[in-house]
């Protein structure tokens, strides 16, 4: 009770906070100095219509960078959380296997429902163990252990053989290829309009969350989007030295011709950047999402 | 319909009410999980707030098309600053909730429950 009314004091500080700054704002009815020298500039130096993929590929294209390492970063150390996570995961259920095994009556069917892994027979099985545990009436602590793997064991299996409905795998057969096609849109239309790398590889993954929650069982080949994350992540890097090289700055996109305003074939390296952070962004979060699975 | 309030404002207020909806939830409940979206609603309450400010009266996307002309631009678009920040702002709030959300699966596996009161080794 006592750390609500503290909390309270607190969300109603920052309510006055925040309500001070709403009372303070003024909305802009022109552009900030250096806005106004973006979206002047934007069109005629780099070529792009969309100006905020303009700012994020190339006046603000270091941060991007940056932001990219970051969720590789990310990547990475979810990968390596939850690797640990499958590694214990494992050694648990050898050992509730094992307790189950000290009662030679329970540990046939434990045993046998890892191989059949279906959840009807499983179902059927733990029953059959509950009932011959009862019927030899063993010592409390036996009958617990057993009923423990049986919890543990039933959590481990029962999840992921559910198979998906019809209308999620039908669905999925449906919408997939044009789930990825209009990622691929958005990501090479990023220099014209809305778009870009990030969306369009949100878009991407969300396809691939989607195959996967209709394929329980399906393995996603992870080193192979790690390579391709990776060639991505170095190429991108390439461009950024080619920029420095050829034009005027590390990403400069300038070194390749910037073509008619809003062509598909134009604004320099933008369309190339882009598409390597959509294929970077959309491996790096199927990749998560995979690692999320187990 | 016409509010008095202009469109900015409103978006203000919409953006700090759910980021103090998110303090709140982060600071009152106990599972795991609620803090971790509380996270996420205060995160998304904050990207508002940051898309609002850069909201030019009567103006439109920053894209140049036919509705937008290039000479325009700079009197109708609106401050594409914010909007740019605010891409990189959700992707390190997706990446911030992803390891929390990793992390949370950690704390599971070696307690076996989500109540932030069962981790009590780093208590002061």
């Amino acid at each position: 009770m006592m750390r609500h009314i503290l909390v309270a004091i607190l969300v109603l500080l920052f309510g006055l906070i925040f309500a001070r700054m709403v009372g303070g704002y003024v909305e802009l009815d022109a552009l900030r100095p250096l806005a106004l020298d973006y979206v002047t500039r934007a069109p005629v130096e780099l070529g792009t219509p969309n100006i905020i993929t303009g700012i994020l590929i190339t006046y603000r294209g270091f941060d991007t960078l940056g932001e990219v390492a970051v969720l590789f970063m990310v990547a990475a150390s979810v990968g390596l959380l939850l690797k640990k996570d499958d590694d214990k995961a494992s050694v648990a259920k050898v050992s509730s296997d094992k307790v189950a095994g000290e009662k030679t009556v329970a540990a046939k069917p434990v045993l046998a429902r890892t191989e059949a892994a279906r959840a009807a027979a499983a179902r059927a099985a733990a029953a059959k163990a509950n009932a011959s545990a009862r019927a030899v009436t063993p010592s409390a602590t036996a009958m617990k252990s057993v009923k423990v793997a049986e919890s543990s064991v039933d959590d481990d299996e029962a999840a992921p053989q559910r198979q998906p409905s019809e209308i999620v795998r039908t669905g999925t057969e449906v919408l997939l290829p044009l789930i990825f096609t209009f990622g691929a849109y958005v990501i090479v239309n990023g220099h014209l309009s809305a778009g870009g790398g990030f969306q369009g590889g949100a878009i991407v993954a969300s396809g691939v969350m989607l195959m996967l929650l209709s394929r329980p069982g399906m393995k996603l080949n992870v080193a192979l989007l790690s390579i391709v994350e990776s060639f991505a992540g170095v190429f991108y890097v390439c461009l950024g030295i080619l920029g420095l090289v050829l034009a005027g700055g590390f990403l400069d996109p300038r070194f390749l011709p910037i073509g008619t305003l809003g062509a598909f074939i134009s604004a320099g390296a933008i369309p190339i950047i882009s598409a390597l952070l959509g294929i970077k962004v959309g491996a790096e979060l199927s990749v998560i999402i995979d690692r999320f699975r187990s | 319909m016409t509010t008095g309030l202009p469109v900015s404002t409103i978006l203000l207020i919409t953006g700090f009410a759910l980021a103090l909806i998110g303090i709140w939830g982060m600071l009152t409940h106990r599972n795991i999980l609620r803090i971790i979206i509380g996270f996420a609603v205060m995160d998304t309450g904050l990207h508002l707030v940051m898309v609002a400010t850069g909201y030019i009266t009567a103006g439109t996307a920053p894209i140049l098309d036919a509705a937008l002309s290039q000479a325009d631009a700079p009197h109708r678009a609106i401050d594409p600053i914010p909007s740019a920040l605010v891409v990189t702002a959700i992707v390190i709030g997706l990446s911030v909730t992803a390891v929390m959300l990793a992390y949370a699966i950690r704390l599971y596996a070696a307690k076996k429950t989500l109540s932030i009161d069962a981790f009590t080794e780093s208590k002061w």
